[in-house]
């Protein structure tokens, strides 16, 4: 599985770092920051990536397979 | 047999469910049933991209509605409201037919409260689907003088968009205070500053006694005599749970539909989203939010407990939600009831943030214009963090506030 973040439509929401705070840390200034891996994601970090996808309100994170 | 899901109401909590479901390994048939006629769209950039000037934008759905068959293998039933719920007998009915459940999810959210006595005026809308958004837009593309009534984050969005398109607007508002509900008081009315920063007149303590005209809307008349030449109405006077269809099913309806900690409302059904009132055990007392966020969780949270009901889980959240005010974005995290809030940084530019204390505790933030800090502040009030430790944590990125706000 990869995850791709579409930068452009990245609010800085940060919901993606709750759902998963090894994959996912916003800095101060608001900018997503990519702490491992997205392809392909790492094996246990998988369900918790697909959550950050979910929970993203401007669905900034896609998930393939 | 295979046990049968049905998810009533097809937006955010509905479809949320029906993929928590899916997640936890339920397998049997899903049925998504929605009154509207639109697949799951997304309701946030209705007040705000959607209303801009420029060609109209494709409906924001949530999922291709081809994937709902592909890769939920659900059934969607479009169109067509369900109108009753028998408990006992575990069926719910959509026009005219009994569709039988062992699981059900409630995600029937919110109406919009209209405005007394405003009649069937056209040019008169709330905000609330695809189809209201529409309507406002082409208003706003023919050049709408708009008054917005009630000062709301949703009505102030909209005020904001007309705004952008350099249109006259004005946002009276029946209370002292604008969004005071939400944010408390002082904050509020900083919110409410951001109208008269961005050249819109926000008018408080003014409740309409008339919105009048000729079968199409021509003016509002506010109590105090004041009469507002008006195009477009755009009425943002709050919401009641969609409730109605529930009516004598057993369930007990309280403003939402009240559930336990796990979302449950009677064996078998549980609830999620904007209807659902349920027990926060993060704070220890029952809540219903309208927030985005809340009801994503809680679909997913409902959608997997209706699965499993051997292994429901609690859903403890802390109440997220944001706003886009002429291009400030609002953030609030937590509960507003505080003892006393401090602030930091300025309101008007380079980021702010104001914390709420109770009992000496971090109980809700807001900020404007720091993403990375609101969600600092959220894992905070989740940690039930010592409101001291809030104020330095904060002290070391903003400046404290020059003025004393509120
Ligand atoms: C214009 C607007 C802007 C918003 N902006 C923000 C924002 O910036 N930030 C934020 O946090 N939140 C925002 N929200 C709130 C957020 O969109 C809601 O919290 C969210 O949509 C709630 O989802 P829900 O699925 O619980 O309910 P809803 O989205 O209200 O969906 C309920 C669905 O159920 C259907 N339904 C109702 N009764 C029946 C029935 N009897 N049978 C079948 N179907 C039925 C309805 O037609 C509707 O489609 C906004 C809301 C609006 C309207
Ligand atoms: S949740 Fe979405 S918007 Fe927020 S930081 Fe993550 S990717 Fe960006």
């Amino acid at each position: 599985m990869k995850v791709i973040v579409d930068r452009v439509r990245c609010e800085g929401h940060g919901l993606c770092e709750e759902a998963a705070p090894q994959m996912f840390q916003l800095d101060d200034e608001g900018e997503l920051m990519v702490l491992q891996d997205a392809e392909p994601v790492p094996a246990e970090q998988i369900e918790a990536v697909a959550d950050a996808a979910r929970t993203c309100p401007v669905g900034a994170l896609r998930v393939e397979s | 047999m295979a046990r049968r899901l049905v998810v009533v109401g097809a937006s955010l909590a509905g479809l949320r469910a029906v993929e928590g479901a899916r997640a936890a390994g339920f397998t049997g048939p899903v049925t998504l049933v929605g009154a509207e006629p639109h697949p799951p769209y997304d309701r946030p950039p209705l007040s705000k991209e959607f209303l801009h000037g420029g060609a109209e934008p494709a409906p924001p759905l949530h999922r291709d509605p081809a994937s709902y068959a592909a890769e939920l293998d659900a059934d969607l039933l479009l169109g067509e409201p369900a109108t009753a719920l028998d408990a006992a007998r575990r069926t719910v009915r959509v026009g005219g037919a009994d569709l039988p459940y062992d699981a059900l999810v409630i995600a029937t959210g919110v109406r919009p409260r209209a405005l007394p006595g405003a009649g069937a005026l056209a040019g008169v809308h709330t905000l609330r689907t695809l189809d209201d958004a529409r309507a406002i837009r082409r208003a706003l593309d023919d050049g709408a003088r708009t008054v917005v009534v009630g000062a709301g984050f949703i009505g102030s969005e909209a005020a904001a968009a007309a705004r952008r398109r350099g249109l006259p607007v004005t946002v009276v508002e029946a209370l002292p205070t604008p969004l005071a509900r939400a944010v408390g008081e002082p904050m509020g009315r900083l919110c409410g500053d951001l109208h008269a920063a961005n050249g819109v007149e926000l008018r408080c303590g003014a409740p309409v006694a008339a919105v009048e005209g000729r079968g199409r809307v021509e003016r509002v008349r506010l109590a105090d005599g004041t009469v507002l030449p008006a195009d477009l109405v755009v009425v943002g006077v709050g919401s009641v749970p969609a409730t109605d269809w529930l009516a004598g099913s057993g369930l007990e309806l309280a403003d939402g539909v009240v559930c336990d900690e796990t979302l449950a409302a009677a064996p078998g059904v549980y609830a999620a989203g904007d209807v659902a009132r349920w027990r926060n055990p993060l704070f220890g007392r029952r809540m219903r939010l309208e927030h985005w966020t809340g009801a994503a969780q809680q679909g997913d949270i409902a959608g997997r407990n209706a699965a499993d009901p051997a292994a429901a889980r609690p859903c403890p959240t802390v109440p997220y939600f944001w706003s886009d005010l002429y291009g400030t974005r609002v953030q609030f995290s937590g509960v507003p009831d505080a003892d006393r809030v401090e602030c930091f940084g300025d309101p008007g530019g380079g980021g702010f943030a104001a914390l709420y204390c109770r009992d000496d505790r971090l109980t809700g933030a807001l900020v404007f214009d720091r993403p990375a800090l609101a969600l600092r502040y959220r894992a905070l009030i989740r940690q039930g963090a010592a409101f001291p430790d809030a104020v330095e944590y904060t002290a070391s990125r903003l400046d404290p506030a020059r003025a004393a706000v509120g």
